[in-house]
């Protein structure tokens, strides 16, 4: 028969539901309403990982999510998951579980040869081996690292799970519900409250659960479970969520929710999410996370078989499962003794209760000996016995003044401990509350709270069910009188038994064992002893936050809640230095490990980051067009034909386009309409050049510079009328301008009267460039006169295309004649494919953003952001003829005067031409004087832009040059891995320098 | 995520409506022409990044669009005040005293 360890009755599974799963190949069975862990031990399996570093076997420590050892991968739909906690995964038919950190098996682990090398790996092991030779570090060390490192494989293929989003808004968040939280959201609720209480189990009850022996208004306490959560239930303001973790506690009590839906179920609905966050807003919270036991700090205390004792009595009396059939209980508190008492009423025998105080209480010795348990007083367990799973104990009596003498050896399959209870502060601790130190609890207890929110029960230091029941009633009322300013008095429910036990002890054990040979575990997942942490203080590490990060102690997947208080009391001792001294680490969100789906929801493939596509989108992809990312925008970069590679195909647009017509999409472009009396006035402020003089109807090249003098941004801005500015800046610029001019505008000169609007997304913009463009939009345009005396360059007129309103701007930014055509955006497919079919019959072509950019660098045109970088002038550029010499002032006028603007010596724009005409540059090579200039000497400035020129018919390059005007014709260097290019310096313009191509 | 109340609309936004646009009262000179180049690196670049009480701009850019001051404590991160853009930089030090900091 299986599960040996199962008892005969007992415990909240269903015994009637039997489910087979599988772990590491092999079938066992367990009950529906047990875990992963618990259904393992009921098959009498305790080993079930091998631990981080040394490869040692360890088992099941505890049964909640704390748990440091019990790390699986489950698999589900095709893939694993690492690194679930199998105390933490409920069991379903058909879980498939697998062990990690192991090769080839979890019984045989080639990796354990670390445990007999353990010397050679102490605290700091890694700062103080890898150090040199440094070339190692790429291909020797990182790779062994990186293979031995982690526990679990990562999955291999995308996430397939869907993952959700909600925010939500509450009155009073409850956290937990163990008697304090099941409390306070009663208490909560009966205000009215509008009331959400999470637990990170699938059931609530918390301690409740596995609380047998005590009655709550003499009932059992399960029974007051069910009635309580019933109560809760009828209530349509309650909202209850099982299976949720409250992770993060962020500002003005943001709480962030994980909650599991269908992780737990064996065919969930396709429709369902695995995980949904809730983003939540509480008015007030009530944390009642409870405490968690600490582990006793003994030499060999990680064995397979070996617990913390509170585990063991959950385990028995909720899942009905013994631990072993001979248990030793080792503890330095009372309510481990508990935990004896239920397994012996369940006929597990009982070897001995280790208890490290000289005089426990006295009734608790007598219900051991009326149970016939033999009681070592003043007793530690020294050492254990047994690979796969523990088999024995060394005992050692503790002397008063502290040594230690053998006290003999005990035989047993299971051993329980307790070091006591430790608080969790971790949520309340997120909320940025401080700490305090109970020296009569040896506990750290919230104090200073900075946010709405109150601790309820043993994370507030309060033990004893009728005390924690009472205080989670004070902490419900006074939340919810604090969110809605409403009382109601509940009776107190109280209880008999489950009262508050003493005792507690921190840090490691003493024990008559050679101390340099021995492993005490502090931090189990990250295997840190308590050598560990004695060694980083001989080593200079004193501050708490540096023992941690020399150790790695606390750094585990639980923060450290299971190891932090015993790594502090080896510190403080270590250091001589009480222990409020020495400090307590941060603890961080998450509280328990969250998955990244979670916190992407649904924002992944396209809904990660919006696409911006233009009016001619779809034609272009029909083209069989490259697109290039610039922003959110997708623009097409090249339209390739007949197998063209890049190259090819960016020669052939620039070369169409300057004989005859190119049509160029350029839609992406920022556009503010700028409107109102003070327009002028206000884009005489806004850019360098004047603008009050600029007549209705033109256009004029405008540059921006912040108020340090450095370009910004530049565009074309036209006069629609004495009062309307239709300005573009760079497609990249857009939404920074627009801002920019409005904090000007709302900040520096409310009295201005003028108002903006950002017309981006209103316009759709063809722009048709070359000798032809005349020919090819004249037959689509009426109400404008195109003739050149008419409609010269740099003109802007409204009229209609294809019958749609349009605004046309005469300019170019080829140097060849060109049209840029402003159809209301839902005209912009129409307008597109009609100047697309009609520039056929001239032979043109469409082109992309390469083509642009070379064409636009072939007449030396800067591209903001490309030739500037945020430190460049209009000077460095050859732009003061964009200077309203005459204006009192402009954003950027003062800087422009500064020391270092004014200054000899700036890098200035100019063009290069290699002496291999073949030769393209590479943009941002730096360039120097000298072919092989010394180590460390300053590059004299960097290519900018590089192209190969199909109308200079060789490579062309701008760059930034110190003091570059001066050095025109001068030769100098770009170096290369594979050698210096020699440049000349010229002027940066290569292509119809005088300008005449524009005036047809 | 904070939530920050917008002056303009009168009500508590999320912070990703939000952008901080640094310190507040910080007057673009009236006649920039007129200040020495300290002066001018003090406009441009000096600023008091105060642990504590400080005034700072925001824009509700993702809803109305105004720019507002306000003032934030910066270790707590709590709000203590917001007004207007164009209404006078409050006493910090009385703000700081009722707010306990």
């Amino acid at each position: 028969m299986s599960q040996p360890f199962r008892t005969e009755k007992g415990g909240r599974i269903d015994r009637g539901a039997q489910l087979s799963f599988n772990f590491d190949g092999e079938t066992l069975q367990g009950h529906k309403g047990d875990t992963l862990a618990s259904a393992l031990l009921a098959n009498g399996i305790h080993l079930v990982g091998r631990s981080f570093k040394y490869h040692r076997p360890r088992g099941i420590l505890t049964a909640g999510s704390e748990e440091p050892n019990a790390l699986v991968g489950i698999y589900r739909q095709g893939d694993q998951t690492p690194n679930m906690r199998a105390t933490q995964v409920e069991l379903y038919e058909g879980l498939e579980a697998i062990s990690q950190n192991r090769f080839p098996s979890l019984g045989f682990d080639i990796g354990a040869v670390n445990d007999l090398m353990s010397p050679l790996f102490p605290a700091g092991f890694y700062y103080k081996t890898f150090m040199w030779p440094k070339a190692f570090w790429d291909r020797v060390y990182e790779p062994i690292i990186r293979a031995a490192a982690g526990l679990g494989k990562p999955p291999k293929n995308p996430d397939h799970d869907k993952y959700a989003n909600l925010y939500a808004h509450c009155d009073v968040l409850v956290v937990g519900s163990g008697p304090a939280g099941l409390a306070a959201a009663l208490a909560a609720a009966e205000t009215g409250a509008r009331v959400i209480l999470c637990d990170e189990q699938a059931e609530f009850g918390g301690s409740l659960l596995s609380e047998d022996g005590a009655t709550i208004d003499g009932k059992a306490a399960s029974e007051w479970v069910a009635e309580t959560i019933a109560a809760l239930e009828a209530k349509d303001h309650v909202t209850l969520l099982p299976r949720t973790t409250a992770f993060g506690y962020f500002a003005q009590n943001y709480v962030a929710l994980a909650e599991r839906v269908t992780e737990h179920l064996s065919d969930p609905d396709p429709k369902l999410p695995r995980e949904r966050l809730w983003q939540l807003r509480a008015k007030e919270v009530v944390i009642a996370a409870g405490a968690i036991e600490r582990p006793m700090v003994f030499p060999e205390n990680d064995r397979p078989g070996i617990l913390v004792a509170d585990a063991g009595r959950t385990y028995l009396n909720r899942y009905g499962v013994k631990v072993g059939h001979k248990v030793l209980v080792a503890t330095a508190c009372d309510t481990a003794w508990q935990a004896a008492f239920d397994l012996a009423d369940h006929g597990t025998e009982v070897v001995a209760i280790a208890d490290l105080r000289h005089n426990p209480p006295e009734n608790l010795i007598a219900i051991a000996e009326a149970r016939g348990i033999r009681v070592e007083r003043g007793c530690v367990i020294t050492g254990t016995n047994g690979r796969k799973r523990v088999s024995g104990a060394l005992l050692g009596r503790v002397s008063p003044n502290g040594a230690v003498s053998s006290a003999g050896e005990v035989t047993c399959d299971a051993i329980l401990m307790s070091g006591g209870w430790t608080p969790t502060v971790s949520l309340y601790s997120q909320s940025r509350g401080k700490v305090v130190w109970k020296e009569d609890m040896g506990a750290f207890v919230p104090g200073l709270h900075v946010q709405n929110e109150r601790s309820a029960g043993a994370c507030h230091g309060v033990y004893g069910l009728t005390e924690t029941l009472a205080d989670g009633y004070a902490a419900g009322e006074d939340a919810a009188k604090a969110a809605i300013g409403k009382t109601a008095k509940l009776t107190y429910a109280t209880a008999s038994g489950a009262d508050a036990g003493t005792g507690g002890t921190l840090g490691d054990l003493p024990h008559d064992r050679n101390a340099s040979r021995v492993k005490a575990f502090v931090d189990y997942q990250n295997d840190v002893t308590a050598k560990d942490v004695k060694l980083a203080v001989r080593e200079g590490m004193h501050s708490i936050e540096h023992i941690k990060r020399y150790t790695t102690t606390g750094m585990a997947t639980d923060q450290g809640r299971l190891s932090n208080m015993n790594a502090l009391q080896i510190a403080s001792t270590a250091l001589a230095k009480p222990l409020t001294d020495v400090g307590l680490t941060t603890f961080r969100q998450p509280f328990t490990p969250t998955t990244f789906g979670t916190f992407a929801s649904t924002s992944r493939g396209d809904f990660f980051d919006p696409v911006r596509k233009t009016p001619s989108h779809d034609w272009a992809v029909a083209q069989g067009a490259a697109f290039e990312d610039v922003g959110q925008w997708k623009r097409a970069w090249y339209f390739p034909k007949d197998g063209e590679d890049m190259h090819a195909a960016v020669a052939r647009e620039c070369a169409v386009a300057r004989e005859s017509v190119g049509l160029f999409d350029a839609s992406t472009l920022g556009k503010i309409e700028v409107v109102g009396p003070d327009a002028a006035e206000f884009l005489e402020r806004m850019y360098t050049n004047p603008w009050k003089k600029l007549a209705p109807g033109r256009c004029r090249y405008g540059l921006m510079l912040n108020d340090a003098g450095f370009v910004i941004d530049d565009g074309v801005v036209g006069r629609m009328a004495e009062d309307r500015f239709h300005v573009t800046t760079t497609t990249g610029g857009a939404a920074h301008v627009f801002a920019t001019m409005e904090d000007y505008l709302q900040t520096e000169w409310p009295d201005l009267d003028v108002w903006i609007t950002s017309t981006t997304e209103e316009f759709a913009v063809a722009a048709v460039q070359g000798p032809k463009a005349r020919e090819v939009i004249a037959p689509f345009v009426e109400g404008i006169d195109l003739s050149a005396d008419a409609f010269p360059h740099m003109s802007v007129a409204t009229g209609t295309f294809c019958g749609v309103p349009c605004r046309l701007f005469r300019i170019s930014f080829t140097g060849e004649l060109g049209f840029e055509i402003n159809v209301p955006r839902r005209h912009g497919k129409m307008v597109w494919e009609t100047l697309a079919k009609e520039i056929e019959k001239h032979n043109g072509v469409p082109y992309g953003t390469e083509t642009m950019h070379v064409l636009r660098a072939e007449k030396g045109f800067i591209i903001v952001g490309q030739e500037t970088d945020g430190t460049v002038t209009p000077d460095d550029l050859n732009m003061n003829w964009a200077i309203g010499k005459k204006k009192a002032d402009f954003v950027g006028k003062r800087g422009l005067a500064r020391p270092d603007l004014v200054a000899e010596g700036r890098k200035q724009l100019v063009g290069l031409l290699t002496e291999d005409p073949k030769v393209v540059l590479e943009e941002g090579a730096q360039i120097t004087k000298d072919a092989n200039p010394a180590t460390g000497t300053p590059a004299e400035g960097h290519v900018t832009s590089s192209y190969h020129s199909p109308a200079a018919g060789r490579s062309i390059a701008l760059a930034i040059v110190k003091n570059g005007r001066a050095l025109m014709g001068e030769t100098l260097n770009v170096p290369m891995p594979d050698g210096a290019i020699p440049v000349e310096v010229v002027e940066p313009i290569f292509y119809d320098k005088e300008g005449a191509r524009l005036n047809v | 995520m904070l939530l920050i109340h917008c002056p303009y609309c009168g009500v508590e936004r999320p912070e990703i409506e939000f952008s901080c646009r640094g310190e507040a009262h910080i007057a673009r000179p009236a006649d920039p022409s007129a200040t020495t180049d300290e002066e001018w690196a003090e406009y441009l670049y000096l600023r008091t990044n105060t642990k504590g009480v400080y005034a700072e701009r925001w824009r509700h850019i993702h809803g109305c669009g105004r720019f507002f001051n306000a003032v934030r404590e910066t270790v707590s991160d709590k709000f203590l005040k917001v007004y207007k853009a164009g209404e006078p930089k409050p006493d910090l030090d009385q703000i700081a005293k009722e707010a306990g900091k």
